[in-house]
């Protein structure tokens, strides 16, 4: 199993939900967040004073995958998240020890 | 490679943001997030009931880093998140298997 | 801590029991209808006023006057919302809560004492009859028919409740005006005294001067404000000036090199919702100053004001997207805010073609006096000192700048020389002084006893914490999570 955890452009999250959706994929958990990369925020103005919001708005999918889907679900996120422009976000792979459904009880690939 | 999460003080992020963009990392996702540790949360009172607010707002930095960057990236953020007072946050380092750039497709340290 | 609060409570509990003795012996004042005069004890048997007719006129009058005060009552949510958004989220309940707790204030000192001074026979300098409004009264006569203790509020022939009740929203608006540029730092109870201290004594006695037939209302050419840009707008803002100067700035308002750095607003909704209200309750301060439903005037002074505003804010909008590269909204609404305060005093006197070109200068000043405060080092979150104190001061220069020889005043630029320019200015330098000076010694007796800024912790985690122990925006893992 894996753990992948996308940053993307917050106008990109339907299309990303539908494409994984699509592929079987039945659950994520999004969250808003800020960061940044090579894109490096913009200037603003607030009554007068200058400020750079280095922070820009992203959203940030996380979802645990079986390792034989992983590099579908990966595949798919590149191709619905991608515009070519800088800030397109990144997608993390991470190893997971154990999944466990609360209700249940049921553990490892069964629980997903 | 690594993944640094970092839970801090908000009012200390421009600092640690600033303290990692001079140490040469040029990416980070934060997220609003509240929790609590040794530091108890405080009482609030809402029309004459108390109740004690357990969470208290934090920050959550998350950073990939090469695994060569990784202590100067621990030292970097202990030495500017500290305040010295209980609730100071933590540091948790994961393992990660890969990172892909969302709009070239890199991967792995060429996508940090 | 317990000290602290022992101290408010016995200062609440005297609040309380003050009016107390004298509500016992107090006599209701019912409105004297046609022909009836109210019971003048103090009064020799004065011939029969030239009795008032319960009339269509008298009716209007009373309902316009009314109707306004409660508009002018309408904008303390208009000072709430404009703050609020403008600050904070972390500080939102304290906020919410000064502007709530000052009007409160207001009301009971403004009747125990404040209106006295105001508006009661006395000196040229404070008055000194009518207590609580106790003594003799018979409105609504006017003019030499009317013998009582307000007789500076002879001009009007409405029930003496209706101008005290006009008058008291105007007291609490001066008020209003401290608390946004105090804003995020100051300790509640500070701010709650400090309300006290207007209403006692530095509203009413430069409003004394002013309104109440004092020295300035009785130069060779009386000193003119038609609504209170100076009354009101100055007074509040020198006040604020004085305040803001002993606090300081908020933390992270500079950098250490003395940069100015942003702190934006936490909710551009709020604000632009009391800019609207205040514009709306403005309806009432300005057309209402006329304390009779006068149809002339009213609908004169109602065009002007919108001109006013409406041009503030074009300007303002103007000028922002020019100097500063967007057109800002906080700016705008600052701008809009800025017209009407610079149209207050002159609202009767000028044209509506008058009012366009007060309303401009208001918004263009506006702009800079925001970037002025902010390299001066004195940080107003919310720029009350931009729109009230810089507008309050141009407004009422307007006066003998602008009026058309409407009601027998004439300005500069309407062939009238320099005498009335020359009062105005007497009367803006005059009551800066005694506000900056009162002020600053009531600021600086609150800090001795009480302290006036919050320690720093609790600034850095907002004052709803530590102030208030509540939050405005709980909901995230708040109280919420402890509920099944």
């Amino acid at each position: 199993m894996k753990k992948i955890e996308a940053i993307i452009k917050p106008f990109k999250l339907d299309d990303v939900k539908d494409a994984l959706n699509k592929l079987g994929i039945q659950g994520m958990t999004v969250t808003e967040v800020k960061g940044f990369g090579r894109q490096k925020g913009h200037t603003e103005v607030y009554r007068g004073s200058e400020f750079v919001v280095e922070f820009l708005p992203k959203t940030k999918i996380e979802l645990v995958v079986s390792d034989k889907i992983a590099k579908k679900v990966i595949d798919t996120i590149v191709e619905t998240a991608r515009t070519g422009k800088i800030g397109d976000g990144k997608i993390f792979i991470y190893p997971i020890k154990d999944v466990i459904r609360i209700r249940t009880g049921e553990k490892g690939q069964k629980a997903i | 490679m690594k993944k640094i999460e970092a839970i801090i003080k908000p009012f200390k992020l421009d600092d640690v943001k600033d303290a990692l963009n001079e140490a040469g990392i040029h990416g980070m996702t934060v997220t609003e997030v509240k929790g609590f540790g040794r530091q108890k949360g405080h009482t609030e009172l809402y029309r004459g009931a108390e109740y004690v607010v357990e969470f208290l707002p934090k920050i959550k930095i998350e950073a990939i880093v090469s695994d060569e960057d990784v202590e100067k990236v621990i030292e970097t953020i202990l030495k500017t998140a500290r305040t010295g007072n209980i609730g100071d946050g933590k540091i948790f380092v994961y393992d990660i298997k890969d990172v892909i750039r969302i709009r070239t497709g890199e991967r792995g340290k060429e996508a940090i | 801590m317990e000290k602290m609060k022992r101290m408010v409570s016995v200062l609440l509990l005297m609040f309380m029991l003050l009016p107390v003795s004298v509500v016992l012996s107090e006599e209701p004042k019912a409105p004297a209808p046609a022909g009836q005069e109210a019971v003048a004890p103090a009064a020799a048997p004065a011939p029969a006023p030239a009795a008032p007719a319960w009339d269509a006129k008298f009716a209007a009058d009373t309902v316009w006057v009314l109707v306004t005060a409660f508009l002018v009552f309408f904008m303390n949510l208009g000072f709430a919302m404009v703050e609020s958004g403008l600050c904070r989220s972390k500080n939102a309940v304290n906020i919410l809560s000064k502007n709530v707790i000052v009007f409160c204030v207001t009301v009971v000192f403004f009747w125990l004492v404040g209106f006295a001074i105001m508006f009661g026979n006395g000196s040229p300098y404070f008055g000194a009859t009518g207590w609580m409004l106790a003594g003799a009264d018979n409105s609504p006569a006017t003019g030499d028919a009317y013998k009582g203790i307000f007789a500076s509020l002879n001009w009007t022939g409405v029930p003496l409740y209706a101008k005290f009740i006009f008058q008291l929203v105007f007291a609490g608006t001066a008020a209003t005006i401290v608390s946004g540029a105090v804003a995020e730092r100051i300790k509640y109870f500070s701010f709650f005294v400090f309300s006290a201290a207007m209403a006692v004594i530095i509203y009413p006695i430069a409003g004394h001067w002013i309104w109440g037939g004092g020295w300035l209302a009785t130069l060779k050419t009386p000193f003119l404000d038609f609504a209170g840009s100076t009354v009101v707008h100055s007074i509040g803002g020198w006040a604020a000036l004085t305040g803001a100067i002993l606090l300081g700035p908020r933390i992270g308002k500079y950098t250490a090199d003395g940069k100015v750095n942003a702190i934006p607003g936490h909710n551009m909704g709020m604000a632009t919702l009391g800019m609207f209200v205040l514009w709306f309750g403005w309806f009432g301060f300005n057309p209402g100053s006329t304390m009779a439903a006068d149809p002339d005037a009213i609908s004169r002074i109602a065009i002007n004001t919108c001109i006013a505003g409406a041009v503030g804010g074009v300007a303002a909008t103007f000028v922002a997207y020019m100097s500063l590269g967007k057109p800002d909204l906080s700016m705008a609404l600052n701008g809009i805010l800025a017209g009407l305060v610079a149209i207050t005093a002159s609202c009767n006197w000028v044209t509506p073609g008058a009012s366009f070109i007060i309303g401009l200068v208001g918004g263009v000043l506006v702009v800079y006096a925001v970037l002025f405060f902010d390299k001066i080092k004195v940080d107003d979150p919310v720029g009350a000192l931009s729109v009230h104190l810089v507008n309050g001061v141009w407004g009422t220069l307007c006066v003998g700048l602008f009026a058309a020889d409407i009601g027998g005043v004439k300005g500069l630029f309407y062939g009238g020389g320099t005498a009335q320019l020359i009062s105005q200015i007497i009367g803006i330098v005059s009551v800066g002084v005694f506000v900056v000076v009162v002020s600053l010694i009531s600021w600086l007796v609150i800090k001795a006893i009480m302290g006036l800024r919050v320690e720093k912790d609790e600034e850095r985690q907002g004052l709803d914490i530590g102030e208030h122990g509540m939050e405005a925006y709980p909901d995230f893992v708040g109280a919420s999570s402890k509920r099944t």
